[in-house]
């Protein structure tokens, strides 16, 4: 069972030569195996379903892990913070409800860095999550539960939200297919939010396929998010095993200076095989990319100031006792309740928005954001698709930046010029470097899933990427 | 460059208590960060229009229908602190 993806289970169940509760059983063995283990696990998990939520559909019954940030009515969401310590929300998010509603079960909650506010999943009140490829380094964040959960094998796909690279470093460090689709085309109500321009929902899984398939089921417009919208065609599971006439652009401001020469050896030679598979590599300019990490810290922080203000003890989740009056509870029960990334955040987006500081910071912090989406714009004016190496690096220690915020901030130097255009993007294992995965990224213009999924996919069956080594 | 004075006040602002040691790890911080985030003006913006939203959608109306909404029990069972009626919380002024 082990051996299968997401999909083949589904066909296979489908079939009627595998039993849902069979394959439920053997996803929720291996989950409550790591989450029983502790530290000395991958510590993937914060919560493990007891019971096989029965449940009809195309996904075929087959168990989904939900990042811990998806409200799911009755069990525990805390988005990885203690201020949530226990939370049971009353309702559930719409892309869950959806995957449930198309036949999947929820199989567990995933670990994640404390409000998604990390690149490394160190920043958990629940404890960081370790890499199934080196047990001694990080599965990158903020997703990083979801993705360590998939490639060891301990779930069969996991949901993943991508607000400036969380789906797509963690997949990369993981060796894993993560996707952030286009910014509204899944309904972000009952996600927790970080930062709403930014957050979007997306499938983690083991292929190009299942990553289609399970997007294909959490799109649409709903009436609970008035930024969702739907998308002009279906979702289509790819099959495409030629890349003959697309135009790939690569952007030398995002494959140069501050990549890890393994990386782009790993890059470089993903990109001759696209050439082989019939492909025109060009290179293209995104000028104001370099600028986008300076614009996502203003921008997303800010956001973030705002969006965490409800945690003030009052209606939901911790609060300081013994409080003097009204302000001293709120005060304290966010002292005691936030990690030091999240505080850190939220002192950098109230800097950002106060009085004197707001045309400085986040003025031109949109306003960079218009140039970057406008070079994106200019270069899909002549290539279809737009390849960078996902992370700059390959999974590095726990520990190893933890101490300096500006170097874990640089993990997200490739994804987050994307995120800041509300553009669709990929992530694909292309490689290894010292034994470790290295992510290819392709991005396209808004709406393109389609087209990148199909070039993800041909590229994927060229290169063979094999992960099973990570499982467990 | 952030300096204690400067913490504490967006603290305030911030409704966010912090210790001694925290404060002086955050002006650290915050100046570093701003510092690297500054860089931003560096460009030339005039004339820029600011992004707040990355996709074209026009303001949807919904229709205005009444709906159910979550029972007032179920809305206070995750309050650290509920009467049967509301949220209770220390008095603004102790």
């Amino acid at each position: 069972m082990l051996g299968l993806t997401a999909s083949e289970a589904a066909e296979k169940i489908a079939g009627g030569e595998l039993s849902a509760a069979e394959l439920f059983a053997f996803y929720r063995e291996r989950a409550a195996a790591d989450r029983a283990a502790g530290a000395e696990g991958l510590n993937c998990f914060t919560w493990v379903a007891e019971e096989n939520g029965s449940a009809d559909g195309p996904l075929g019954g087959v168990p989904l892990a939900v990042k811990d940030l998806f409200c799911t009515e009755g069990v525990p969401s805390q988005s990885g913070s203690k201020i949530l310590e226990g939370y049971r929300p009353p309702y559930t998010a719409t892309a869950v409800q959806r995957l449930q509603g198309a036949g999947a079960t929820l199989l567990a909650k995933t670990n994640q860095d404390e409000f998604a506010m990390g690149s490394s999943n160190e920043n958990s009140a629940y404890g960081p999550v370790r890499n199934p490829w080196d047990r001694a380094r990080v599965p990158g964040g903020s997703s990083g539960g979801s993705a360590a959960a998939v490639a060891a094998g301990l779930a069969p796909w996991a949901l993943g939200t991508d607000t400036g690279g969380s789906i797509r470093q963690p997949a990369a460090l993981c060796g894993i297919v993560g996707m952030k689709p286009t910014y509204g085309s899944v309904s972000r109500y009952g996600m927790i939010a970080f930062a709403s321009s930014l957050d979007q929902a997306g499938p983690l899984t083991r292929d190009v396929r299942d990553a289609a398939l399970l997007l294909s089921h959490m799109v649409g417009q709903d009436p609970c998010d008035a930024t969702s919208l739907q998308l002009p065609e279906p979702l289509a599971v790819p099959s495409a095993e030629r890349l003959d006439g697309v135009r790939i652009g690569v952007p030398g401001e995002l494959t140069g200076e501050g990549i890890e020469a393994g990386v782009l050896e790993a890059f470089r030679a993903a990109l001759e095989e696209a050439v082989s598979l019939g492909a025109e590599i060009s290179e293209i300019a995104l000028p104001h990319a370099p600028h986008g990490l300076s614009a996502y810290y203003v921008l997303a922080p800010a956001e973030a100031s705002s969006n965490l203000a409800r945690y003030d003890g009052v209606r939901y989740g911790l609060r300081a006792p013994e409080a003097r009056d009204l302000l001293d509870m709120y005060t304290r029960t966010r002292h005691d309740g936030f990690g030091a990334e999240v505080k850190r955040r939220v002192m950098l987006g109230t800097y950002a928005l106060s009085s004197g500081y707001y045309d400085a910071y986040y003025g031109r912090a949109q306003r960079v954001r218009t140039k970057i989406a406008e070079d994106f714009a200019a270069a899909f004016g002549h290539v279809d698709v737009i390849a960078t190496p996902t992370a700059p690096t390959v999974a590095f220690a726990l520990g190893e930046k933890t101490g300096d915020p500006l170097a874990m901030y640089l993990n997200d130097y490739c994804t987050v010029p994307m995120s800041l255009a509300g553009i669709p993007a990929i992530s694909i294992p292309c490689g290894l470097s010292d034994g470790l995965p290295v992510g290819l990224q392709l991005a396209g213009p808004a709406f393109s899933e389609n087209r990148l999924l199909d070039a993800a996919y041909a590229l994927e069956q060229a290169l063979g990427f094999d992960g099973s080594a990570a499982r467990v | 460059m952030i300096d204690r004075d400067e913490v504490l006040h967006v603290a305030r602002l911030a409704r966010l208590a912090l210790s001694e040691e925290e404060i002086e790890q955050m002006a650290r911080e915050l100046s570093a960060i701003s510092g690297y985030v500054a860089k931003i003006g560096e460009l030339d913006l005039d004339g820029v229009p600011p992004t707040s939203h990355v996709v074209e959608v026009t303001g949807r109306l919904r229709e205005d229908e009444p709906h159910e909404c979550l029972p007032r029990e179920v809305a206070l069972e995750q309050a650290p602190d509920a009467t049967g009626e509301g949220f209770l919380v220390p008095s603004p002024q102790a």
